[in-house]
């Protein structure tokens, strides 16, 4: 951070995303649920600012293709607090974000570094969000720092399960 | 639309004076409540009941008529109400939503009240203000009049919200929104504005009330005041459906009618 100034000087702007060259990996364990009907839960994971406002949706996974239920779009709102944080200002499906539904089990999201070059180094919140179908919704916050090699953790008690987030050199 | 209201019409009739103008039930609120405000997807459908009664959303006393049904979409242009039908305790009408953005659900009414004497008895009058000249007998003294207007009102979003619809009409006492009334969240303030005539009301209690109090003992009822720029401020306790109710009543004076506005609203706060 020291050489900080230095590098302004002579890159200017470019210089802020210029230390970040790290991969963002996420994994998301989605428990396994005893339940007369079970339906794949909405998932959806994004990063927030320490202001909580979304700075990028990283994946967001949902019935893709209409059946005889209708539109998964339909219920994405299920996915409440990221509908509300820019979900809805989202055209789905988005390249790259979003994906079918998941079975239970551990699944990864592995971000390229060139994929956040616009988000700054510092501190932020990694957020998954469960909804399932005639199930409970759950969301989990786990803060990383990025900018530098770190991991975080944390564990949902419903919907979700452990997520770790790893940021990679 | 209007035919299906026209078929409705028999059973309008039917209905208490009380009804006939909705400001002199003050016992009873007016709500108009939505299956769902929030929505995904290309397009959705929202479900509406619309009643009178004692308790909040609870149809125990009588259907409101919506012979002032006004939707308005998201472009500001007006919408259309489908399969409209009127019980016993509530009506209920749908909304297919095909356009996203935030779309303005209200039953407008607008009359005329007069109050005399005649023969010794203290009588009234009511029905639409252009009716009014020539309405009371010749003998009728002592003659006091209002102007009535009142809105019933929800808001339904699909997909992103926006303000297009929610500009005010600038009749009777309304609610502008600071905050987004399909944005609202357990836990957070929320900013709205009471104006009348398009003017800012100050001074204005505001009842705020959670729905599903049969099944709770406590009332939780909240009493806010809008400010001198109209605006009142509310932090949602909990999750739920909210009716707000807010009334002006200004005397006549000098001949003139006095004005008596009403707005109740049904806003949606998310967990």
């Amino acid at each position: 951070m020291r050489k900080l100034p230095l590098v302004l000087t002579a890159a200017g702007l470019s210089a802020a995303a210029a230390p970040v060259a790290a991969d963002l990996s996420v994994s998301v364990e989605l428990p396994r649920i005893n339940s007369a009907s079970y339906h794949r839960p909405y998932v959806a994971v994004w990063i927030e600012k320490p202001d909580q406002t979304t700075a990028q949706t990283l994946a967001v996974w949902y019935q893709q293709t209409r059946n005889n239920e209708g539109d998964g779009k339909d219920w994405l709102k299920d996915l409440r607090t990221w509908w509300r944080k820019g979900g809805r200002a989202m055209a789905m499906p988005a390249d790259g974000v979003s994906g079918p539904t998941k079975a239970p089990g551990r699944h990864a999201v592995t971000v390229p570094g060139a994929r956040l070059r616009s988000l700054p180094a510092g501190q932020y919140t990694l957020v998954v969000e469960a909804a399932r179908e005639l199930g409970g919704r759950e969301v989990v916050r786990v803060p990383f720092q990025w900018g530098a090699a770190n991991t975080g953790t944390a564990t949902g008690s419903t919907e979700l399960g452990a997520v770790r987030v790893a940021v990679t050199r | 639309m209007k035919k299906t209201l026209a078929l409705l019409a028999p059973a309008l009739l039917t209905l208490t004076a009380a009804l006939a103008a909705p400001l002199s039930a003050q016992a009873h609120r007016a709500w108009l409540a939505p299956t769902s405000t929030v929505l995904s997807g290309n397009d959705a459908w929202v479900g509406f009941d619309a009643g009178m009664s004692n308790g909040v959303f609870i149809p125990d006393h009588a259907a409101m008529r919506l012979s002032g049904l006004t939707i308005t979409a998201p472009d500001g242009s007006a919408a259309e109400a489908e399969n409209l039908h009127q019980a016993k305790y509530r009506s209920s009408f749908d909304l297919h939503l095909s356009r996203p953005g935030t779309y303005r659900v209200a039953n407008v009414a607008s009359g005329f009240m007069a109050s005399y004497d005649q023969g010794g008895e203290r009588k009234r009058w009511r029905g639409a203000e252009a009716d009014f000249p020539g309405a009371l007998p010749a003998d009728a003294t002592n003659v006091e009049t209002t102007r009535t207007d009142s809105r019933t009102e929800t808001f339904v979003t699909l997909g992103a919200p926006n303000d297009a619809a929610l500009a005010p009409t600038g009749k009777g006492l309304e609610l502008v929104p600071v905050t987004h009334p399909n944005d609202l969240v357990a836990g957070e303030a929320a900013t709205f504005k009471l104006v009348k005539d398009g003017q800012p009301a100050a001074g204005v209690e505001v009842a705020v009330a959670r729905g599903g109090l049969r099944y709770r003992d406590n009332p939780e009822e909240i009493t806010v005041r809008t400010g001198a720029d109209g605006a009142f401020t509310v932090t949602w306790p909990e999750a739920g459906l909210y009716w707000l109710g807010a009334s002006v009543r200004t005397p006549g004076a000098n001949g003139q009618p006095g004005s008596n506005a009403s707005w109740n609203g049904a806003l949606e706060v998310l967990p």
